[in-house]
């Protein structure tokens, strides 16, 4: 192992990283992050109307790369694929959750386009067509729908800042950050 | 027609529903990865009571979190609850909501804009 323990602590302290994680997504892992983060927040004492916030952004994140994962056959079971990261930092105003995942290339098009299109809405659109999709958009087997990230937009009230990286002929490496501030 | 009754945990909410009484109870946190699954006893339940309702059903919506994945279950739910209070049984739902807390309410009055049954909303105090 290379990795300077000491450095890397420094880093995260630097950056005020409250939790950094690597690897496999599961249900239990997201259960036991929301727990963690809720009692940091308590622990803080964070305002009521930030909690639910980030809670909420939390989960949908987080359930996200569960979904991302565990529905896409190309990535599941495959180690070099299937792992995903996250952060979540508190800076002094706003809290940052940052996500990142590999994903098929020929995905990428539609995803990218579906970001620029909830960045581009102020909250009163982004609530019009949340409702738009909730009526009408179509429902993955487990329950995704598309929503999230609308949600996602709706809570954080700040553009969604994302990049891809492409990382060889098949996958790019995905990577979107959200602040939630008071 | 049997009672359905379902405890809460960490990521589901305690639901209650008696064809007898006419009354559903959805409480707690509603965040599983896999919703369907979670509200299909529901769904059906409320299915089988649309053919014989109670003259009036009475339904309590008192959510603390819900993810967007059963933001559609919640949405298929309150669809039964259309065709329940269009089949003669009068329906209300409560909206309960924290103090303070405006993205709760605004979720209830997003889905109030959906749905064709009366909604109150009702803020509660700590």
């Amino acid at each position: 192992m290379k990795i300077n323990l000491l450095e890397f602590y420094n880093l995260m302290d630097q950056d005020d990283i409250i939790l950094s994680y690597k690897g496999d997504v599961s249900s239990d892992l997201v259960t036991s992050v929301l727990s963690i983060i809720e009692s940091k927040m308590d622990k803080l004492d964070e305002p009521f109307k930030l909690r639910k916030k980030v809670y909420n952004v939390l989960v949908e994140t987080l359930q996200n790369l569960y979904h991302h994962i565990a529905e896409n056959p190309s990535l599941s079971g495959k180690e070099e694929v299937s792992s995903v990261i996250f952060l979540i930092g508190k800076a002094e105003d706003a809290y940052l959750i940052c996500t990142g995942n590999y994903m098929e290339n020929e995905n990428v098009e539609e995803l990218r386009k579906r970001i620029e299109k909830i960045n581009e809405f102020d909250s009163e659109e982004l609530k019009v067509f949340y409702k738009k999709v909730l009526t009408n958009g179509e429902m993955s087997l487990k329950g995704g729908g598309g929503l999230g990230l609308i949600d996602i937009a709706r809570k954080s009230n700040h553009k969604l800042e994302y990049n891809f990286k492409k990382v060889d002929d098949q996958h790019t490496f995905y990577s979107l950050l959200v602040k939630i501030g008071e | 027609m049997e009672n359905l009754k379902i405890d809460g945990t960490p990521k589901t909410p305690t639901i209650e529903f008696s064809a007898k009484d006419g009354k559903l109870l959805i409480k707690g946190r509603s965040i599983p990865e896999n919703s369907i699954e979670f509200y299909k006893p529901l769904v059906d339940k409320l299915e089988e009571y649309i053919a014989s309702p109670q003259q009036s059903t009475e339904v309590k919506i008192q959510l603390e979190y819900f993810n967007t994945s059963s933001s559609k279950c919640i949405l298929d739910v309150f669809k039964k609850l259309e065709k329940i209070n269009s089949n003669g049984s009068e329906t209300v739902i409560k909206w309960y909501y924290e103090e303070d807390d405006e993205d709760m309410l605004e979720a209830g009055e997003d889905y109030q804009a959906i749905i064709n049954i009366p909604f109150t909303m009702i803020e509660m105090q700590e």
